[in-house]
């Protein structure tokens, strides 16, 4: 039973994180570690900013044939 | 000096062993039934040797990896872009990465020539070139905070090389883009099942796109759920549209869904990415991976019998339906991604870079990667060789040969020595549920019939027509990504290009420029694309051998950034491990190139081609498999445009590598003279394994870690 859940554990880690999902914890830990006084965007601001970011350079997440 | 233990001895003279005596079936099988599964051993265990002494070699030997060094992701952590991944899911993004329709079309094409050419060729080839390229390039991107391959070029070779490669890079694109389209264009037409369910994933990925931005931003796995069940649905209802009265409203010509097509790009994009290309990427990347996976698991459990030749004819006479021209050197120009694929060194130099934890990953991740591609390749080639070969023919000649009859058709395949009846031809059709199969070049329909034949072995046979559309989607999808994707890319190389005359056309997000520039695109592959589907002597046909040229071209270009970089960096003696590849891509492609140009059969030869077709015309004659004048026109101004297209792209590549020589020439005479922009040393604080299993060792430097942060 605990081997299960932590097979299912890491199946869902895997998923967020090669989706992306994890995306916004990741950025929200990097900020409150390297710059503590910055303020942290809401997750909607964030994921505007990181399409806009793709629309600025479309080689970015690029894909091939 | 260290000796192997016995266990590993053991091990490995029986990996050794099962790819040898996959390849020695292979090899002398002749007129009786081989196993698709001996294919299967022969790639396997020489993937195994490759990766476990090759790669090992190359990584510690020659590229010297330093787990000491700290990687751009760490040292420029951004917590966007550049971030510090783990290797298992950087595994993943980097494969989703590199596979798309590429490595499934070329195999299947190339399977004119049998089973065997091919095999060798993407086996050997991802070995000792392909896979090399990509880890190379990943190296030394990796070494300069993740430049491109493009920045590479420009401040290891010069401008001139520079230049020469960036005009390289877009032309290949815009033929690249041409042709995938062409590839859906023929896998689409006159079949309403496929077009409707096609055409749903525009409105499902608008609203995975809205759900997304709007209600529940960032939430990635549960919208691509609900859009891969959509999608599933869209298939489904496919059969129905297609046996009610809408059939009409999707049974659409090939020149209408050119139409629809580049309407379709321009449209996607000019659209914010979040609307359309960034849903439709995770839907594509979501059914790529399953539809991989799920492939591989049925050939391994259906382990279906080859009934393709292992060397047809037509590997000697160079006169095959599909393509023209012989094994030496079109074979390896039809066969890129999966074997040598030079957008791969896009990617190396591109979002990975950026990304990985450790310089030791790079061989897990380039090479293991590219392993996992070639894997990919091996099995739409057994697609291809487990139909019957009679079949395949019919589906890959183009119309102008065999005709647009069953009949008709089963006669010309039958005197290239392929029997197949009219009824077989006609049967093999109503399995799937399309109107016919017959000329339905590209590649995707027939990679299709060849999984619905797997796959309902596994499944049961009235799921046949099922999977087959199932494959086709797959295909389409990620090509209508692409679609809009290198749209993009090519806009922005433009607006680079542009920018340098008129100087707003630098600001990307200036709107008329932005329009101008996607318009200009869309039309320049649009044109492709129209003259693919409007070509008598058949679009793939003359078309797919200058894609694979200038991918192959492509490959040249970063396969000699590598050789250059391997030589300023002090590694010449090692200069062989791409020089090698280098020499042998640049052999292919321009013998490739020198063949379209100048070879006197008019099968082969763009310009010989051009002047029988234009001599006819001079004597007033119509010449098969043109049925007009306007024919005969078209396909004198089409010769002529593909043979100077080949020309220009040879030539261009040539002034890369003679650039990149004189480079390697000037360092090795004057060393001082050279400049290396690598980046300073900074000493990597990550500790983290260097290959998919942590070994004894690793486990050990994990724990202290963990323990000496706590303390």
């Amino acid at each position: 039973m605990r081997s299960l859940r932590r097979a299912l554990r890491s199946v869902r880690w895997y998923v967020r994180e090669l989706t992306d999902e994890s995306a916004y914890d990741r950025y929200v830990a990097h900020v409150r570690e390297d710059h503590p006084q910055a303020p942290v965007p809401t997750r909607r601001a964030f994921e505007r900013m990181r399409t806009d970011r793709q629309e600025k350079d479309p080689r970015q997440g690029f894909r091939c044939c | 000096m260290r000796t192997a233990n016995v266990r590993t001895i053991v091990i490995w003279t029986l990996v050794a062993l099962v790819g040898a005596t996959g390849w020695a079936v292979l090899a002398l099988a002749r007129g009786e039934d081989v196993s698709a599964a001996w294919m299967v051993a022969a790639a396997l265990g020489s993937y195994a040797i490759g990766y476990r002494f090759y790669s090992k070699f190359i990584a510690h030997k020659v590229l010297k990896v330093d787990a000491t060094r700290a990687t751009p992701a760490e040292r420029l952590n951004n917590g966007i872009d550049f971030h510090p991944t783990d290797r298992r899911v950087l595994l993943g993004h980097h494969f989703a990465a590199i596979a798309g329709a590429g490595p499934l079309v070329g195999p299947v094409l190339a399977a004119q020539m049998g089973y065997l050419p091919g095999t060798i060729w993407i086996i050997t080839g991802v070995i000792f070139a392909g896979a090399v390229q990509d880890m190379v390039v990943l190296f030394f991107s990796t070494r300069r905070d993740g430049r491109s391959l493009g920045q590479l070029a420009r401040e290891e070779i010069g401008p001139f090389g520079g230049a020469a490669a960036l005009i390289a890079a877009f032309a290949i694109m815009i033929i690249l883009l041409g042709v995938l389209a062409l590839v859906i264009v023929n896998a689409l037409a006159a079949s309403p099942w496929g077009t409707f369910s096609i055409a749903m994933t525009v409105p499902i990925a608008l609203l995975m796109g809205f759900y997304l931005r709007v209600l529940r931003p960032g939430r990635v796995s549960e919208v691509s759920l609900i859009g891969v069940g959509l999608l599933l649905l869209a298939l489904i209802a496919g059969r129905w549209v297609a046996e009610s009265s809408w059939a009409g409203t999707f049974t659409l010509a090939p020149s209408t869904l050119v139409v629809w097509l580049v309407a379709y790009g321009f449209i996607a994009s000019i659209l914010p990415v979040w609307m359309l290309l960034a849903p439709r990427d995770y839907l594509s990347t979501f059914m790529k991976i399953g539809t991989i996976l799920l492939l591989a698991l049925g050939v391994v459990i259906a382990l279906p019998t080859l009934k393709m030749d292992a060397v047809t004819d037509f590997a000697s006479r160079g006169d095959g339906p599909v393509f023209a021209g012989s094994l030496f050197p079109f074979v390896f120009i039809t066969i890129a991604c999966g074997a040598l694929s030079g957008f791969h060194a896009l990617i190396s130099s591109g979002t990975t870079p950026k990304m990985i934890q450790k310089e030791t990953q790079v061989r897990m991740i380039g090479y293991g990667s590219m392993l996992m591609e070639s894997s990919v390749a091996i099995m739409a080639l057994v697609a291809a060789s487990i139909i019957d070969p009679g079949l395949y023919f019919a589906m890959n000649a183009p119309a102008g040969v065999i005709g647009t009859t069953v009949d008709n058709a089963s006669q010309v395949v039958g005197s290239w020595g392929y029997s197949i009846s009219p009824a077989e031809l006609a049967q093999a059709a109503k399995n799937v549920e399309e109107a016919s199969l017959l000329s339905r070049t590209g590649g995707a329909p027939t990679l299709a019939v060849g999984v619905s034949e797997i796959f309902s072995k596994v499944t049961g046979g009235s799921l046949r027509a099922f999977w087959y559309h199932f494959a086709i989607m797959f295909e389409a999808l990620f090509i209508l990504t692409a679609l809009d994707a290198g749209t993009r890319v090519g806009r922005f190389m433009l607006q680079d290009m542009l920018g340098n005359v008129y100087r707003p056309f630098k600001n990307i997000s200036w709107k008329p420029g932005l329009v101008l520039t996607s318009a200009i695109v869309c039309a320049l592959w649009g044109y492709f694309l129209w003259v693919g589907v409007h070509e008598p002597l058949g679009g793939i046909n003359q078309l797919f051998p200058i894609f694979g040229i200038s991918n192959q071209l492509l490959a040249a270009v970063a396969l000699a950034v590598c050789t250059t970089l391997l030589v300023k960096s002090g590694r010449l003696k090692w200069a062989w491990i791409t020089g090698v590849p280098l020499a042998w891509d640049a052999t292919v492609t321009l013998t490739a190139s020198f063949q379209k140009v100048f070879s006197s059969d008019p099968r082969v030869g763009f310009f010989k081609q051009r002047s029988v077709f234009q001599d006819a015309i001079d004597d007033g004659k119509v010449l098969p498999p043109a049925k007009s004048m306007d024919d005969m026109h078209t396909v004198v101004t089409n010769s002529t445009v593909d043979g100077i297209l080949t020309a220009v792209l040879a030539l261009l590549i040539v002034v890369v590598i003679a650039d990149s020589l004189r480079v390697c020439v000037r360092h090795v005479r004057r060393p001082a003279l050279s400049t290396l922009s690598e980046a300073p040393y900074v000493e990597s604080r990550i500790v983290a394994p260097a290959g998919l299993i942590p070994t004894r060792k690793e486990k050990e430097e994990a724990r202290d870690a963990v323990t000496s942060s706590s303390a």
